[in-house]
């Protein structure tokens, strides 16, 4: 029997710590959508993911209701559309049909307006990059990602240098929010459920449910009952909020599936903040000793921070995923935005803690005025993190408009609002200009 | 006679009379069995979990999560209704 205790703990973490669930993300694939009439396939994919995901958000909010657990967001994810464009010359009309698919069944977002060139570029992937600048600022719950690198295949610095010239214009043509919906990825993952990077990989079954949890809330308020205690105890007490975390996300995720008649993917065991105070992932660093986010030990203390929540959340879940880790968005997080405003967190100290999170370097706000070069070698030097390391990483940067260091840029709802931060202004000209590909390491070689 | 269903009802607030009577009421109106009843006063603060039975309930949970709102705006309360699975998830391994 379920002691009040234990009642009273749950309802305390809901209430007061912001456990919540992130994200029920529906991935969808697009196979058999293919045709080589542009209207035709755009028509094919607003059916099919209406047709699937058409009961995705009721289904979310009955859950939300009876398990009195708030499920933040209902997304979409699909099969990446540069495999499914291949046959027609304009993508720009499945960029549409996403959107529309995304407003009539109600999700927050839809992501997997991607492309995975990590080797090399097919004519349909880009045409899909070139045309992001356009797609992004004309839709609104769009999400795309293009995989730039992998340990498996090295760089593609052709594409490096395409996305950083994409991401300008991107900011030009959106005022800088199209840039916050775009991630340039590092051995992406296929069943990632969290946005802007969510794509259901070619690799994945018809349909599957993938869940993201949250609460980093929960993580912090745990920790300020073991104040001034050996990092054991810091590590153990994470473990276990991670698994009670987790044990919500595999119920909801395995609700949901049953619900829907979908398959399960995977729960994705991540720390994700939100600009609320108390949704911190940058106070879960402070709270271990570091005086402010930034500061020298930031990146010990996320390294043992996003180990412990997946060694925690391994154990509650059948199937894990996705990026599962503790994400440092800074425009996402109080305390980032904090830091960065006080210039106590820099990029090369976000670029650092990147090593060891769960992706890379996410909703940073630049001066408007950075050459696209300088982006595109920002880019090559996270997907060499990701490719020497062997873990996903990636950039969601944006170069706002008019705007420089000093100012700040807002972009609203979880997206929350961002420092613009200075960027080295020494050029990466000669760098980019190169293009070609970055080998593969040599601890590619497995086999 | 279908396999219980478990639900927890919890209350939070300050006391006063009939709590416990208008919240029994609202379950039984519905077809609901109260399993187990914990409750507290500290300081004039009310707390109350309930464990109940909603196999056999009448009508679905949208409706018994209006009627407790709307029940708790009545009396200056916190009532929820959950299912009793997110506290078994989270507690028991």
């Amino acid at each position: 029997m379920i002691s009040t205790n234990e009642i009273n703990e749950t309802l305390r973490m809901i209430d007061h710590e912001k456990l919540d669930v992130r994200t029920i993300t529906m991935g969808i694939s697009l196979l058999d959508c293919v045709s080589s009439d542009p209207e035709k396939l755009a028509r094919n994919i607003y059916d099919r993911v209406t047709r699937k995901a058409g009961q995705l958000v009721r289904v979310g909010q009955e859950i939300d209701r009876e398990f009195g657990v708030p499920i933040v967001n209902k997304r979409v994810s699909v099969t990446p559309i540069a495999l499914v464009s291949g046959a027609v010359n304009d993508v720009l009309p499945t960029a549409y049909a996403l959107d529309r698919a995304a407003r009539e069944t109600g999700v927050d977002f839809i992501g997997g307006y991607s492309a995975l060139v990590q080797k090399g570029m097919t004519g349909a992937d880009r045409r899909l990059i070139e045309s992001l600048p356009q797609a992004l600022s004309e839709t609104e719950k769009l999400c795309a990602s293009v995989n730039v690198a992998s340990t498996r295949a090295g760089i593609d610095m052709d594409a490096v240098r395409l996305m950083g010239e994409a991401i300008v214009k991107t900011a030009e043509r959106s005022g800088g929010i199209g840039c916050a919906k775009l991630v340039v990825f590092a051995n992406a993952v296929e069943d990632n459920p969290f946005m802007a990077g969510a794509f259901h990989g070619p690799g994945e079954g018809d349909t599957a449910i993938n869940v993201g949890v949250s609460g980093p809330g929960v993580v912090k308020s745990a920790l300020e009952k073991v104040k001034g205690q050996p990092f054991d105890v810091v590590a153990e007490t994470i473990k276990r909020t991670a698994f009670r975390v987790t044990r919500v996300g595999q119920l909801v995720a395995m609700e949901a599936s049953r619900r829907l008649g979908v398959p399960f993917g995977i729960v994705d065991l991540s720390l994700a903040p939100t600009p609320a105070m108390g949704d911190s992932v940058a106070h879960i660093l402070e709270e271990m000793g570091v005086e402010q986010c930034g500061g020298h030990g930031t990146t010990a203390a996320l390294a043992l921070l996003n180990d412990a929540v997946k060694k925690g959340g391994v154990m509650a879940s059948s199937h894990v995923g996705g990026l599962s880790g503790a994400f440092i968005p800074v425009s996402e997080d109080i305390g980032m935005i904090e830091a960065a405003a006080a210039g106590a967190l820099s990029l090369d100290k976000l670029e650092a803690m990147t090593c060891v999170c769960s992706v890379g370097l996410d909703m940073i706000a630049i001066p408007g005025d950075t050459p696209s070069s300088t982006i595109a070698a920002i880019i090559a030097d996270e997907a060499a993190i990701g490719m020497i390391n062997n873990k996903t990483t990636a950039v969601r940067i944006i170069p706002a408009p008019g705007k420089d260091v000093g100012d700040e840029v807002e972009f609203g709802g979880l997206l929350g609002r961002a420092p613009v931060m200075p960027v080295h202004r020494t050029s990466c000209e000669r760098f980019i200009e190169r293009g070609g590909r970055i080998p593969a390491p040599l601890n590619s070689l497995k086999n | 006679m279908q396999p219980e269903k478990k639900a927890v009802v919890t209350v939070l607030g300050l006391d006063r009379k009939g709590i416990i009577a208008r919240v029994s009421g609202v379950l039984y109106e519905n077809g609901i069995n109260i399993l187990d009843i914990s409750q507290t006063v500290l300081s004039g603060y009310f707390n109350m979990a309930m464990i109940v039975d909603v196999s056999e309930a009448t009508c679905g949970f949208d409706v018994l999560d209006d009627a407790f709102k709307a029940l708790g705006a009545e009396m200056g309360l916190q009532i929820r209704i959950q299912r009793s699975e997110i506290f078994e998830a989270m507690h028991q391994v």
